[in-house]
Order: structure tokens, then C-alpha cells, then sequence
């Protein structure tokens, strides 16, 4: 290694990629790493799909978009994020209580606004927005952040959560939740005041119980005892195990997954798509896809121990470790170890909004990467 | 906030920050172990039980029923076949409507308020995708009138099962039997993997007696399904085997003759081939229907049948138990001969009764006045019965009940039927044990005239009657000739007795057979009126049973007792006396003298049968 781990070592101009890939602020490991991710999505995709190429045409179409919002997020001074988050954390509030309030006009769960072209969920927008906007106060309001500082990031945090958690979206809520509350954490909060809050929010459960509809509990109810009600509740939970569990070593070959290819296993391709991976490439194939996850969180890593102020390294380190607990939360419920929340399988799981979501994430930490001062003692 | 304090502030938490970065990177690795031991657990661990609850989701496995095997005559009249028949099926989940599809089913095809309930209780039990029927059996006309309607009926199909069907109805109905739905009973001594695709199990006759190969072996299909249990494609299957096909010695023709000779008479009629014991007809009467048996008959039929005075399900020709009367003297007369050195030549007196020493009882002879001097061919001729008293006393019970055996009295067969009685031939042990009474010299006189304790059914008549023309060999009543049809093996229960042989020298055979002979063409035979026009010679015997065994049923009007209190009338015979090709027993309830009821009976048989042979 040239260069040292150090964020202040100056060689690092040596590692800059070619000048072209400098101008367009790509980060190439991390696009490669995202790149090997796609195509093993696409893979996976084809067979849980029942080998329709339509669905993998339109998942396509909507990963050029996301890589279109990516590439052009990378090309944004971060600056900009830091300048605009707290607008855009308002705005996606303001949006959340909207989409309540017409879900409540109209019949039920809603979680989009109908834009005529495109179907936004200010929910996704809050994964980015609520990140951004606790990095930017604690950064603003001084580091290690004080007891009211806290308080008040906590309260930035709860209240998209609380919006998603109604509409209700307890997966994302809860990732939302999860992103600020990292930010939180990264800043310095003590030890001491994060397990008070994490006690409070233990305290809580009670409370979070009885807002919870029916069918969320029904939910946790099945993760604690799958069993019980075998072409119910549980049914998803047996399933998906009954796919993992015949994958094997090996699996059974790419397209002959049977739980997969004989409709046995519901939502397959969405929060699901991990036990299609599990029967076909068995235990080699999900070690291979944990590898590749892997490799983009150790260039996130990179990124973020790169990052040079207190708000870069903040959000994108927010980001970073968002990422794996949206891979450890997805993967958690499908192989049962985790209820089932409702979390696709980051990159890989069929459905447009998330992908957008992430690549988003991932144009922040590029942009972060590549607008990097060159600094000097 | 200036650059320069920035800058040292961000170094200073830039500490904190690596330190919370580096927590968070441990984590992730834990929870990533956490991740991958739980999937070792799963694909490794867990592997082989999540493999077989994989097979098992995918896979159902729908048993194949083999098709029975076809019951022929011997001359390859089918006497039990397998029909399709269509019952109207209906997929409650693929109906738009169940309720209003079931009720203008209800209207279309003339639906029960007995068939919707079936149906519903049915549908309760099961899967949505499943098929349940709706009406067993389809007429022509209606399956033509639901066609139309077909497209305006999504989830209701027309489904063909094959079903047995006797073309002989009542003519079959005991000897081939019949099939019914499996019991609980019957399910419990099955091995249900081998019948798990059948509904059916023969209860009686051949159908039961073949069960085995009639059944044949049940194969299997691999359906894939989906969630819902609806089947995507095949997997492949085992085809069912076949039961195999039967062909029975019976001739359909002459049951059919035999049947119909018994006419009005309760009774029954059983002719073998005396050579080989082939059971050439075996008919009781009255009979029944066997198809409503099939899909389960009604319980108010079935209390019918069984509440019939006349007992139609009773196979008078296996089971039914008479005493043989005199057509037991010429098995009494070989016994005298063989075993008390009984001269045929020895003539007695027939004063018309018989009086056994110190006793003032008289037995009667059947001829008022008497027969005079007789000797044993014309005590068979003519039935004398003074003259098998003092026979009969004088070999004594023991040795009469052993050699009697040997033609079979009082024991089974051995016919490859279910049911079978051996019937009884009194001895001195029998007569201790169950009636706990000395035998008394009375009892054998009786016995000499086949009347007393001794019961026999018409099939040890037949057989019994078969020895004799066969001059010594014993035989064993066969009805399945082939199984596996034409090309087919031999019975394979055909031949695994011991031959054996009623030892008696050829004069003696000759002497009795001839004295059968003189029943029918003597002029003093008590048969004489069925000598008539024969171009052969018939040896026979008549019989004549007093009844003890009907029930007096207090239902029965007056004239109806005093018919069923008439003698049963009996006949056995062979022809041709001297090269026999067919044996028969005759027995015609009530039918009152044997010589005028049961004999034409049996002439119908024999000349039938031996026209049809030339």
C-alpha cells in the first residue's frame, strides 16, 4: 500500500483515477461493486421473475434512472447537500403528512403522491433527507453534540418515522429511524446517553404496539412463532426457510429452484428474492452475494474514513452503514432470524422507488468521495 | 465558525467519529457472522429436512386406480365388465358464483335436496381446487343437456371414472359376485398404499375370492402444484397395472338354463365337470341385482333384500344347507359295499316300514304298501327305504361317517369362493360333543336315508355326485380357469391338492352307477320321466327332504306355510353314465317329489350342456 489510512495523507492525489473519470466524479471500485450487485439482481431476478424478461426490461428502465440520479448526485459539491437537506427534510415532511392526509381522502394505506409521470414516495425521500438533516444540525451545532442537541435530533428523527410508521410503512420507518439515528451515533453521542435512548425507545415498544395495525403485529406475532399458523402468518417465514434450507451447499441450479419456480414462495421477487438466490446457488451463492455487498461497504468504509468534515463524514457514514442494515434486515427476515418487516433486499429486489433511493445514496458518497480538498499542512 | 476552528474541531472528532465508525464496522462484521452461521445452519444443518419438506410441497402424489380385471365365461361372455359412467364434478374455486352455478345445476339436471347436501358436506372438508361431485351418475341425456350449457358453467366438469357392471345381473349375482365401496372394516386389513387409488373391493363370489389379481396395482402420477394445490404439469408417472382378467369355467348359457329351469322355485342348480371339478354352472334362486351394490345401494334396499323372506342374498348353491335325502343311497350303497361286505345280490324284505329290535317305532318307507323283496340296485332304482334303514344299521354310523367322507359329506370343497359351509355328517363324537347325547341306533337308520342330522349344500351334492361318475377320483370345484385371460396362466390354486381317490373296486361302481342309470331309464325308476328321447344314458338319483330348517315367520300368510312346509325336492345326476361330462345337483325348495320337480330340472341341464359340447 502507498498510502496509509490516514485522512490527512497527502499521496492520496496519487490515487486519484484517470482525469476523465475525475471530471464525471465517479467512483470506479464502488461502481464496480455496484455493477457485480446489478448483475447478480438481474440474474436472480430472471429466475424469481418465472423468467419474464418484460420485468427485467422495466427494472432496467428504472435502474437507468436511478444510475442517471447517481451519476448526476455525484456531480453535486456536497456542499450543496449540507446547504439543502434541512429543505429537503422539510419539504419530505411536509410531503408525508400530505400523503396521510389523501390516504385518508382515499381508501386506506397510501404512500405515494401521484406526480401523472411518477409515482413519489416522500418515504424513500426521508431515508436521504432525515440523514442529512441530523448531520447537518449536529455539525451545526458543534461536536460532540450537547444533551439538547440530542434531544432535538431526536425529535428530527422520530417525526418522519412516526409519518412512515402510519402510513403504514413499518420497514422503512424503521430504516428511517435507523439512518438519523446513526448520524446521531457517529457524532459522539456518549455511549451512556445512546443507551438511554435506546432504552427509551425499548420503554416505547408498548406504545409503538398499539399503533401498530393489525396486520404489522400479526407480523411480529409470526416472527416469534412461525409455526403456528403453517398456511397463514407463518407462511411466508416456512417458505422462504424451506427455500434456503433445500438450497444447500450448492443449491439447486439456476432456474430450478422449485419453493421459487412453483409460486410456493410468496413475494419472490421483491422482499423475498433472497431465498430465490438460497435454492438456486445455495450457501455458495449467498456467501458470493454477501461478498460483493462486502466489497461496496469496505469502499463505503473507505469513503467515509476518507471524508473530510464533520458533515461528509457524518451523513456518509449514516449512509454507509444504512446500506448493511437494510442488507442485514432484508436477509435477517427472510432466513428468520429478524420478523418480517417489509425491507427489499437492497439493489437486488425487484420495485423502482428504493433503487432510486440507493443509488441516490451512493451519487451522495461518490460525491463526497471525489469532492475532496487536497489539503495541506 | 471559522476554517481554522473547524479544521481542529473536525480533527478532534474526527477521533470520536473513526472510534464510532470502527463500532459500527464490528457490528456489521457480528451481524454478518450472525447471518452466515444461520445460513450454514439452514443449507447445511438443516439441509436434508428442508430438501424433504421441498419434495413434499411440490410434489403430490394422486394415485392411479388400475382398472379391474374383466370376468369372462368360458366362452368369453364378458360377466363383469368395467364401464365408464360420468358424474358432474364441480371446482368450487373456479366457479363464479357456486351458489347460483349450483342452484340452475339444481334446475338444468333435476338436482336433489339428498345431492346438494352431499355435496356440501363434501365441499366443507376439502380444497377449494379440488373436485367434488355433484351427481354420480349422468344419464346420456343429461350429459347432452349440461354440453350446452357447458360454457355458462365455468368449474363444473363431466368426469369419467370406470365402474363394474354385471351384464347378467341376476344371474351372476352370487357366483361372480360383486364389488362394493371399501368398508372401514375392510380399509383396516388393506394395505392402503395399494389401494389408495380405489374405491372398490369385491365383497362376494369371484370378485372377492380374486380379489388379488382381480385388483391389479395401483400406479401413481407426480403432479407439481402451486400453493393453492393446483396441479401445473405432470412429473411423470408409474402407470397402473391392470388387474388381470379372469376366465371362469362357468358357462353363462347354461346357468342361464339352470336358472331359469329352477323357475318358480326357491333353489339351486350346480353342474360340474366331473373330471376336472370346473364348475360349469352354479346358480341360486332366488337372485338379485348386484349394480346397485356397486356405488352403494340404499339403506332401505338393502333392509329390503335382507327382510325378503326368501333371502335373494343367500347363495343357496354354496351355503344353503339341506339334508340330501335319498340321494344319498347310492354314497350308502357304495359304503355297504366297500366297508360291510354287503352283497348286491342280498335281497331284503319291504314290508313298506322298519322296526328296530324292542321298539314299537316304526319307520316308514315312502311306499305305503311297501317294495317287497329288494336287493341294492333295485332299492336304489326305487328308492327303498326299509332297505338303507337296515343298510345303514348295519355298517354302523363309524364307518358310514368315514367313508361318506371321502366323497365329501361334511366337509368343504374347497371351491375357490368365500362363504363355503362343510356342512355335517353326524358321528358318534359330533353327536356327544355338541348335543351332548349318546347316538342311538335310531340316528343311523334315519341317516341311511339322508334325513336327521345330516345337512349338505348343493355344491358337496355336485362334487360328491362328480366322484361318483368319476369312479373314485376326487375333485375339487373350480370356477377360475385362466387368470390373466385368454393367453393367461392356469388357475394357480387349480392344482395344489393332493389327488386322491374314493378306493372301491369297479363292480361296485358299476352296481350303483347302473343302478343310477335304472332311476331314469328303467321303467320302474323314479326318475323314468325324464328318460324320455335321450340318446344317451343319465345317471341319477332322486331325493326328497323333509323340512325342519325354514323359519316360521309369523308374517307368513297360511298358504304361504303350507307351501314352504312341502318337501324339498333333490336330484343329482351324470351323463353320459358311462363317459360323464357333466354332474348336477339339483335342489328345488318346497319343490315337494324330487323324480317330478328336480329331475326335469337337471334333464334341462345335462342335455343343454352335452348339445352344446358336440
Amino acid at each position: 500500500m502507498k498510502f496509509s489510512d490516514d485522512w490527512v495523507d497527502v499521496k492520496i492525489t496519487d490515487n486519484r483515477p484517470h482525469p476523465w473519470v475525475a471530471k464525471l466524479h465517479i467512483d470506479l471500485p464502488l461502481l464496480a461493486g455496484l455493477a457485480g450487485l446489478i448483475a447478480i439482481a438481474f440474474v436472480i431476478l430472471y429466475s424469481a421473475s418465472g423468467q419474464n424478461v418484460d420485468v427485467l426490461l422495466r427494472q432496467a428502465g428504472r435502474l437507468g434512472l436511478a444510475f442517471a440520479v447517481m451519476l448526476t448526485l455525484a456531480q453535486v459539491h456536497p456542499h450543496y447537500f449540507k446547504l439543502y437537506g434541512p429543505i429537503l427534510y422539510g419539504a419530505g415532511v411536509l410531503l408525508l403528512g400530505a400523503v396521510l392526509i389523501i390516504g385518508d381522502i382515499g381508501k386506506g394505506a397510501q404512500r405515494w403522491l401521484d406526480l401523472g409521470f411518477f409515482r413519489f414516495q416522500p418515504s424513500e425521500l426521508m431515508k436521504l433527507a432525515t440523514p442529512m438533516m441530523v448531520a447537518w444540525y449536529v455539525a451545526e451545532t458543534g461536536l460532540p453534540p450537547r444533551f439538547m442537541s440530542i434531544l432535538i435530533a431526536g425529535i428530527l428523527i422520530t417525526v418522519p418515522a412516526l409519518l412512515i410508521a402510519k402510513q403504514p410503512d413499518l420497514g422503512t420507518a424503521m430504516l428511517v429511524a435507523v439512518s438519523g439515528s446513526l448520524a446521531l451515533f457517529l457524532a459522539g453521542v456518549s455511549w451512556r446517553s445512546f443507551l438511554a435512548l435506546v432504552v427509551l425507545t425499548g420503554g416505547s415498544l408498548p406504545v409503538v404496539w398499539y399503533l401498530l395495525h393489525d396486520y404489522q403485529r400479526d407480523r411480529v406475532l409470526t416472527f416469534l412463532n412461525p409455526e403456528a399458523d403453517p398456511l397463514g402468518r407463518g407462511y411466508h417465514i416456512i417458505q422462504s426457510k424451506i427455500a434456503i434450507g433445500s438450497g444447500g451447499i450448492y443449491g439447486k441450479g439456476w432456474l430450478n429452484g422449485t419453493q421459487g419456480q412453483l409460486d410456493f414462495l410468496p413475494e419472490r421477487s421483491t422482499d423475498f428474492i433472497f431465498a430465490i438466490l438460497a435454492e438456486e446457488f445455495g450457501l455458495t451463492g449467498c456467501l458470493g452475494l454477501l461478498g460483493v455487498y462486502l466489497f461496496v461497504l469496505a469502499r463505503c468504509f473507505h469513503i467515509v474514513v476518507q471524508a473530510q468534515e464533520p458533515f461528509t463524514q457524518l451523513l456518509s457514514g449514516a449512509l454507509t452503514v444504512t446500506f448493511f442494515v437494510y442488507v442485514f434486515v432484508n436477509i435477517g427476515m427472510v432466513i428468520g432470524i429478524l420478523p418480517v418487516v417489509g425491507v427489499p433486499l437492497p439493489l437486488v429486489s425487484y420495485g423502482g422507488t428504493s433503487m432510486v433511493t440507493l443509488l441516490a445514496g451512493f451519487g451522495i458518497l461518490m460525491s463526497i468521495q471525489t469532492h475532496r480538498k487536497l489539503l495541506a499542512h | 465558525m471559522n476554517g481554522a476552528f473547524a479544521f481542529r474541531d473536525s480533527l478532534h472528532d474526527s477521533r470520536v467519529f473513526l472510534n464510532r465508525i470502527a463500532a459500527c464496522g464490528i457490528g456489521m462484521i457480528v451481524a454478518t457472522v450472525l447471518l452466515v452461521m444461520r445460513l450454514v445452519y439452514l443449507q447445511i444443518g438443516g439441509h436434508e429436512h428442508y430438501v424433504m419438506l421441498s419434495r413434499d410441497n411440490r410434489i403430490k402424489i394422486s394415485a392411479l386406480a388400475p382398472t379391474r380385471g374383466v370376468i369372462y365365461d368360458r366362452n368369453g361372455e364378458v360377466l363383469a365388465d368395467n364401464i365408464p359412467t360420468y358424474t358432474l364434478q364441480v371446482v368450487p374455486a373456479r366457479t363464479n358464483n357456486l351458489k347460483r352455478t349450483l342452484a340452475s345445476l339444481a334446475e338444468l339436471l333435476g338436482l336433489s335436496e339428498e345431492e346438494l347436501q352431499r355435496f356440501e358436506s363434501s365441499r366443507r372438508r376439502r380444497k377449494g381446487f379440488e373436485s367434488i361431485p355433484l351427481r354420480l351418475q349422468l344419464t346420456e341425456d343429461q350429459i347432452a343437456r349440461f354440453a350446452v350449457q357447458m360454457p355458462h358453467f365455468p368449474g363444473v366438469e363431466v368426469r369419467a371414472h370406470m365402474v363394474r357392471a354385471y351384464p347378467y345381473g341376476l344371474l351372476t349375482s352370487h357366483v361372480v359376485g360383486y364389488v362394493g365401496r371399501i368398508s372401514e372394516a375392510e380399509m383396516g386389513t388393506l394395505d392402503p398404499a395399494a389401494y389408495s387409488g380405489t374405491l372398490h373391493i369385491g365383497k362376494s363370489g369371484v370378485e372377492k375370492s380374486y380379489e388379488e389379481v382381480l385388483h391389479g396395482k395401483t400406479g401413481y402420477e407426480e403432479i407439481e402444484t402451486d400453493v393453492t394445490g393446483r396441479p401445473l404439469r405432470s412429473l411423470g408417472a408409474v402407470a397402473p397395472r391392470s388387474g388381470a382378467d379372469l376366465i371362469l369355467s362357468l358357462d353363462i348359457r347354461l346357468q342361464k338354463v339352470a336358472y331359469d329351469a329352477l323357475g318358480e322355485y326357491n333353489g339351486a342348480v350346480v353342474a360340474l365337470e366331473p373330471s376336472t371339478g370346473r364348475v360349469l354352472a352354479m346358480a341360486s334362486r332366488p337372485a338379485f341385482d348386484p349394480s346397485p351394490f356397486v356405488n352403494g345401494i340404499g339403506r332401505a334396499d338393502y333392509q329390503a333384500l335382507q327382510a325378503n323372506p326368501d333371502r335373494p342374498l343367500y347363495d343357496r348353491a354354496l351355503r344353503g344347507l339341506y339334508p340330501p335325502g335319498s340321494t344319498i343311497k347310492p354314497f350308502v350303497a357304495m359304503a355297504g359295499l366297500e366297508t360291510a361286505n354287503v352283497s348286491p345280490a342280498r335281497r331284503e324284505h319291504c314290508p313298506g316300514y322298519f322296526q328296530l329290535p324292542g321298539s314299537s317305532h316304526r319307520y316308514r318307507d315312502w311306499r305305503r304298501g311297501g317294495h317287497g323283496l329288494v336287493d341294492l340296485k333295485f332299492a336304489i332304482t326305487q328308492s327303498c327305504d326299509v332297505y338303507f334303514y337296515k343298510l345303514a344299521l348295519h355298517i354302523g354310523i363309524d364307518k358310514l361317517h368315514d367313508f361318506m367322507a371321502k366323497f365329501g359329506f361334511g366337509q368343504k370343497t374347497g371351491v375357490d369362493l368365500y362363504g363355503e359351509t362343510s356342512g355335517l355328517f353326524p358321528s358318534r363324537q359330533w353327536k356327544t360333543k355338541r348335543r351332548k347325547q349318546d347316538w342311538f341306533s335310531g340316528d343311523t337308520v334315519i341317516t341311511g336315508i339322508g334325513q336327521g342330522y345330516i345337512q349338505t349344500s348343493p355344491l358337496q351334492l355336485a362334487r360328491a355326485t362328480a366322484i361318483m361318475a368319476n369312479r373314485g377320483p376326487v375333485i375339487v370345484p373350480r370356477l377360475v380357469d385362466k387368470v390373466g385371460g385368454r393367453s393367461g396362466s392356469a388357475n394357480p390354486i387349480a392344482d395344489d391338492n393332493q389327488p386322491q381317490t374314493v378306493a372301491a373296486s369297479r363292480e361296485h361302481w358299476k352296481v350303483v352307477i347302473d343302478a343310477m342309470i335304472d332311476v331314469v331309464h328303467s321303467g320302474r325308476g323314479t326318475a323314468k320321466r325324464i328318460s324320455y328321447g335321450l340318446p344317451y344314458h343319465i345317471a341319477g338319483k332322486t331325493g326328497t327332504a323333509q323340512v325342519f330348517t325354514v323359519r316360521q315367520n309369523q308374517e307368513y300368510r297360511s298358504l304361504h306355510v303350507k307351501k314352504k312346509l312341502q318337501d324339498h325336492a333333490l336330484f343329482i345326476a351324470f351323463a353320459p353314465a358311462e363317459t360323464p361330462q357333466i354332474a348336477v345337483a339339483v335342489i328345488a325348495e318346497n319343490g315337494g317329489h324330487g323324480g317330478s320337480v328336480a329331475a326335469p330340472i337337471a334333464r334341462s341341464v345335462i342335455t343343454n350342456y352335452l348339445q352344446s359340447q358336440r
